[in-house]
């Protein structure tokens, strides 16, 4: 079990009578890369949000790196994690958003360095430093002092990359981090997102993007009104889809 | 054809600048010169007023105007406002949190204390904690039901300056709670659960990111509440706190030159809620950062800004 980086076993997430997710069985070793593919409502964003603790989940069980996610076992009782412990977890998995969310009253630099500082007590100065290298890694190193607004929507991505990869997470959580970009600056943040699949990065991409997918996934799910309908590497999901579901969409997609 | 001709003279490039006989607005100037007459003959009614009152004696507005009495109320009013706007806001980040929590008696009590400040006139509430020594003669600290440590008689501590303050602070704190909660509701949920997603804690993530962020819808609002409390200070002359209203009534009360004394308190009130305009200007552009595409303006863009009037 402690193998896996993240575990889910029939994980099931009500949203009042409307159940989102149906019984998600899947694994994401350390180091892999998974993409998760299929429409919108599907459940995909929300499974993320789980992974996190962002939302509770009503049955199952969901492991991060072999512990339970918002919750302490004890016998077969559940013990509801106090909200410090939770925190501390989250602070272990980067998350970044379609919306990008970044701080808009702080610069490019205090938005990177804000966490490391307040959650982990590193030093301004060291937090500074480690800032600019991861800006200057995702390409902005130019763009330190500039708030958020005057940023383009590729940029600001990818200063949410940074700022999530300054909690040196062992997990990165990328909710369709293409979605809400104009067409032309999907590539840079493409990129950046490729480095860190070559840098070891574990990786759940919730994503529309096939050839993203293709490439750099080790391994492909296909999710469909909240059931994982198939799952495997690219070039068998993506290239000889078994399920008719999976082939209507990919047809509509690509 | 006059088009074609045009187009002809110029085939490439930019086209020439439109240069239209403007429409004429006969309405406007008539508004204007109806504006005009009206101020003319009510500036002249101030001014040459001679009638059986003998007019609004502007010599005595002059004499009276830096008098050390009404300097003294100047300055009790300014540190009333200030102090009460503290406590005001202070209560109203409280208040707004409480309202916010998911226990219900908290919230709930936050919501009894914004019924009853909002629901109650401030005059009355003055006179209320003026004269709260008649209700609890003494005040004891100590634990709830248990034993007490301090006992004190309430009128040597309800003073006029405390009932003052506790009555404009509780019932500012009851408004700022209302603005500061929409505020808070005003930053979009995403702010949250990025600061979240990062391990900060529900205190770290109110403080760093959702109160600055906030503090661009509340400030505007917070400036307005500034305002209407330095004018509000002036109730507390009926519980004789010596602030501005108070001190002009004491000395017309002598003299009677009451509407000279007026005029003399209302320029002081005029000339505190301008220099508050100011200052509501900076503390806005210093909260808007972030949120305009423009780089922050020089100081000689600011000042030119001020005459150029933003609001």
């Amino acid at each position: 079990m402690t193998d896996s980086m993240v575990r889910a076993e029939a994980v099931h997430k009500r949203f009042g009578r409307l159940e989102v997710l149906k019984g998600i069985n899947l694994e994401v070793k350390p180091g892999q890369v998974m993409c998760m593919l299929g429409p919108s409502g599907s459940g995909k964003s929300t499974f993320l949000r789980c992974i996190n603790h962002l939302e509770k989940i009503n049955a199952g069980r969901l492991y991060v790196d072999g512990e339970l996610v918002g919750y302490r076992q004890s016998g077969d009782k559940l013990y509801e994690l106090r909200e410090d412990e939770v925190a501390k977890k989250r602070s272990e998995i980067g998350m970044v958003f379609q919306q990008f969310n970044l701080f808009p009253h702080m610069t490019a630099l205090e938005n990177v360095a804000l966490a490391p500082i307040r959650v982990k007590g590193m030093s301004r100065s060291d937090a500074r430093s480690r800032g600019e290298q991861l800006l200057q890694r995702v390409g902005l190193g130019d763009k330190l002092g500039t708030y958020p607004m005057a940023l383009s929507g590729g940029q600001q991505q990818r200063v949410a990359i940074a700022r999530a990869l300054a909690m040196e997470p062992k997990l990165m959580l990328f909710d369709e981090p293409t979605s809400a970009l104009d067409p032309e600056l999907v590539g840079d943040v493409l990129d950046a997102m490729r480095q860190l699949a070559r840098d070891g990065m574990t990786m759940i991409v919730v994503t529309h993007e096939m050839g993203f997918a293709r490439e750099v996934a080790d391994e492909v799910v296909f999710m469909d009104e909240g059931v994982v309908v198939e799952s495997g590497p690219p070039a068998e999901v993506l290239g000889a889809p078994r399920h008719e579901r999976t082939q209507a969409f990919l047809s509509k997609v690509l | 054809m006059a088009t074609s001709k045009l187009t002809e003279e110029r085939p490439t490039g930019r086209p020439e600048e439109i240069k239209a006989v403007p429409v004429r607005h006969p309405g406007r100037w008539l508004a204007a010169a109806i504006v005009l007459v009206v101020a003319a003959s009510i500036v002249r009614a101030i001014v040459t007023n001679t009638g059986p009152n003998k007019g609004f004696e502007w010599v005595w507005v002059g004499h009276y105007l830096f008098d050390s009495r009404i300097l003294h109320g100047v300055v009790a009013t300014i540190y009333i406002t200030f102090l009460s706007m503290l406590i005001g806001i202070i209560l109203g980040v409280v208040a707004a949190i409480m309202r916010l929590s998911p226990n219900p008696i908290v919230s709930g009590a936050s919501w009894l204390y914004i019924w009853f400040f909002r629901g109650t006139p401030l005059l009355v509430q003055i006179l209320f904690w003026y004269n709260l020594q008649a209700l609890f003669p003494t005040i004891s600290l100590g634990i709830p039901f248990g034993p007490a440590f301090v006992h004190t008689h309430a009128n040597s501590i309800i003073t006029t300056l405390v009932a003052g303050l506790l009555a404009l602070g509780l019932n500012e704190g009851a408004y700022m709670s209302e603005i500061v909660r929409a505020g808070i509701i005003s930053v979009d949920e995403g702010q949250t659960q990025a600061a979240q997603s990062l391990g900060m804690s529900r205190l770290q993530i109110m403080r760093l990111i959702v109160l600055p962020q906030a503090m661009r819808v509340i400030i505007p609002p917070t400036g307005n509440e500034t305002i209407s409390m330095l004018k509000n200070t002036s109730l507390l002359s009926v519980i004789s706190f010596g602030e501005l209203l108070f001190a002009a009534q004491t000395i017309y009360d002598v003299n009677y030159k009451i509407i000279a004394l007026l005029i003399v308190a209302s320029i002081w009130y005029l000339a505190m809620t301008s220099v508050l305009y100011v200052g509501q200007y900076f503390i806005e552009r210093r909260y808007g950062r972030g949120f305009s595409r423009a780089e922050r303006a020089t100081m000689r863009e600011r000042w030119l800004a001020l005459g150029g009037g933003r609001r």
